[in-house]
């Protein structure tokens, strides 16, 4: 190997790496930096710019992951936070408790959703918004028990429910109690449809396990954002059961509409006007006289 | 979860039980040797039933992983031999294929026909390959579901039997929806306007079992474990290492005796010596609770099945003293 050999195949190295780096950091940072670089395109922006394009990047359209709180800034025109504090108290695991302390530092938040009555013009709604960053959104009891208590919210204010998803599945550190939460959020949303109350999910990336095996998949519309992962085994396991590539848009959302498990992809910047409209067509009123 | 990591050899054990086991199979060895009837045959037959008996007094969570992956553990069709023996097999999801890692069929039981939905581990390696470990596939759940609102469509209960290690991970499974066909199992279930019973054979993991576990009373074998995740996925998320099953199943309080404890399972049933040592001992037990819930809850109207079964779920796993609600 000469040198000239040895030094390409250094840098391509050092790209790789660099490449697998900015996966990971598919969150947007917003309180540190003043500039934010796209973890896509990698082109830097400013944070006033990017989040006044609700962190979509405007050069590629790519859709930076955002936190619940932020969503519900984007989204909403009053939003009226219900269950608050509302905690189960910590399960006993080892390492659990810092990992919890850890997630509500870095996002404020108890546990990985944010649950209350919102507005988008005059449409009320009950709306539930994850957030990736607080331990991949994963759903313990805390979790589970919001949804099911904001489905039966919507059902008591007889409004209509918009759950917005992002989740790797189900919390490890909790065990079995969570995974039974599947079967707890999918019976509530049957006792919703018992009372025809619409409901509306929105996949943003990820939506996968045990989230996207219950709530995700049983609204009667569907949304998902452009590019966001949806499935429910990881790829890395398919990979390792099925011994061959996958295509490059496995699991995309691009790929649950063509295969008809996705109503729409709608883009970030659409989506306040399209849940509106949605909403209006399903208000209650009397059949055609 | 690699398809033969979910069959592992029976030397990887490194447990009492398996020494035990080795034991046993030796003695059992020389009694053959020594025919049948004499004194000494007796003698070694009352040492081996000391053995076993000393080795399932005490068994360890990963015993109790090892044992329900165990090759001579009876499988789904065994128990249909035995319980329902003239069970007329249906097939198909209707919408594009028959999973054969669910048997579906109806029979009559107890006097009154019943649709039984079964997780079927093959016998055999062949088998195995066949029925894809008893991990389902889209095509499964909605077969599943489609037997269900047969059931509920012509009154008669519905029997699951839960064994397998989770939801089939693969590339068909997902382009056809396995997230979608396990969430709306779970959801049809929990509304379902006819009696369910569940049975928790050895092995229920993750989202794959639970779609079958939306049940009135949902019973699990003395040695069966459930979990959210194979002890080896537990450790290899958490840990990154999957060589700390061991270590995993020690602390996912995945046994019947932990579930009980936490109310998730509603009974146990006992199987003293393991269900493949004491096969009859187990299907009378099964048999019993059968009987013994589906006349309780044969009596219930249709319309209070499903709600009374909303509010069991509802309430699934919560320890209300425990729980703070500091509402809104």
């Amino acid at each position: 190997m000469n040198i000239f050999t040895r030094r390409r195949k250094e840098l391509e190295a050092f790209k790789r790496a660099v490449l697998n780096r900015k996966r990971e950091h598919q969150t947007a940072q917003i309180p540190d930096n003043l500039f934010e670089a796209c973890p896509s395109c990698g082109k830097s922006y400013l944070q006033d710019k990017l989040q006044e394009n609700l962190y979509v990047c405007p050069d590629c359209g790519f859709h930076i992951r955002i936190g619940a709180r932020e969503r519900i800034s984007q989204l909403c025109d009053s939003f009226r936070e219900t269950d608050k504090t509302f905690c189960v108290p910590d399960k006993d695991f080892p390492g659990y408790s810092e990992k919890l302390d850890k997630a509500r530092d870095l996002t404020g938040l108890r546990d990985a959703c944010v649950c209350g009555v919102a507005k988008i013009g005059e449409q009320r709604f009950m709306l539930c918004v994850m957030d990736s960053r607080f331990m991949m959104g994963s759903m313990g009891q805390t979790v589970g028990e919001k949804i099911v208590r904001t489905v039966e919210g919507a059902i008591r204010r007889h409004l209509p429910l918009v759950i917005f998803t992002t989740s790797g599945g189900a919390r490890m550190q909790e065990g079995i109690l969570s995974l039974i939460q599947m079967a707890r959020t999918s019976a509530a949303l049957e006792k919703l449809s018992e009372e025809q109350l619409p409901y509306i999910s929105i996949l943003t990336d990820p939506t996968t396990g045990g989230v996207s095996a219950s709530f995700a998949m049983l609204a009667d519309i569907i949304l998902a954002e452009p590019g966001a992962l949806i499935g429910f085994a990881g790829r890395r396991v398919i990979a390792s059961t099925v011994r061959e590539e996958l295509p490059e848009d496995f699991q995309r959302a691009e790929f649950l509409l063509e295969k008809g498990f996705v109503d729409r992809i709608v883009d970030r910047r659409d989506l306040k006007d399209e849940l509106g409209v949605l909403l209006s067509l399903h208000e209650r009123r009397p059949l055609w006289t | 979860m690699d398809v033969t990591a979910e069959n592992p050899s029976v030397s990887e054990n490194p447990s009492g039980l398996r020494e035990a086991e080795r034991q046993i199979a030796e003695l059992a060895e020389h009694q053959c040797r020594v025919g049948e009837g004499t004194p000494e045959w007796e003698d070694l037959e009352t040492q081996i039933r000391k053995l076993r008996k000393a080795a399932f007094a005490d068994l360890t969570p990963w015993d109790k992983v090892w044992l329900a992956r165990h090759p001579s553990r009876p499988k789904a069709e065994d128990y249909i031999e035995r319980l329902f023996p003239d069970l007329i097999e249906l097939k198909g999801d209707r919408c594009f294929a028959d999973d054969p890692a669910l048997i579906g069929g109806v029979c009559e039981f107890d006097g009154r026909p019943v649709t039984v939905l079964a997780q079927a581990k093959g016998r055999s390696t062949a088998e195995n390959i066949r029925r894809s470990f008893g991990m389902m596939h889209p095509e499964g759940y909605r077969k599943a579901m489609r037997l269900a609102r047969q059931a509920e469509k012509f009154r008669r209960p519905v029997i699951t039997l839960i064994d397998t290690s989770g939801a089939y991970p693969g590339k068909g499974a997902e382009e056809r929806g396995q997230a979608q066909a396990i969430a709306e199992c779970l959801k049809l279930f929990s509304g379902l306007k006819t009696p369910v019973i569940g049975i928790v054979l050895s092995e229920g993991g993750s989202g794959g079992a639970l779609a079958l576990s939306v049940c009135d009373h949902l019973a699990m074998l003395e040695h069966a474990v459930y979990s959210v995740l194979s002890p080896e996925g537990f450790a290899s998320i958490l840990w990154r290492d999957e060589s700390r099953a061991e270590e995993a199943a020690g602390v996912m309080e995945l046994t019947a005796q932990d579930l009980k404890k936490k109310g998730v399972i509603d009974s146990i049933i006992r199987e003293p010596l393991g269900a493949h040592n004491d096969f009859n001992y187990v299907c009378s037990q099964i048999d019993e609770m059968l009987r013994e819930q589906l006349a309780g809850l044969s009596r219930k109207k249709p319309s209070q099945l499903s709600a009374d079964r909303l509010r069991r779920i509802r309430s699934w796993g919560i320890d209300s003293r425990r729980q703070r609600t500091e509402q809104e």
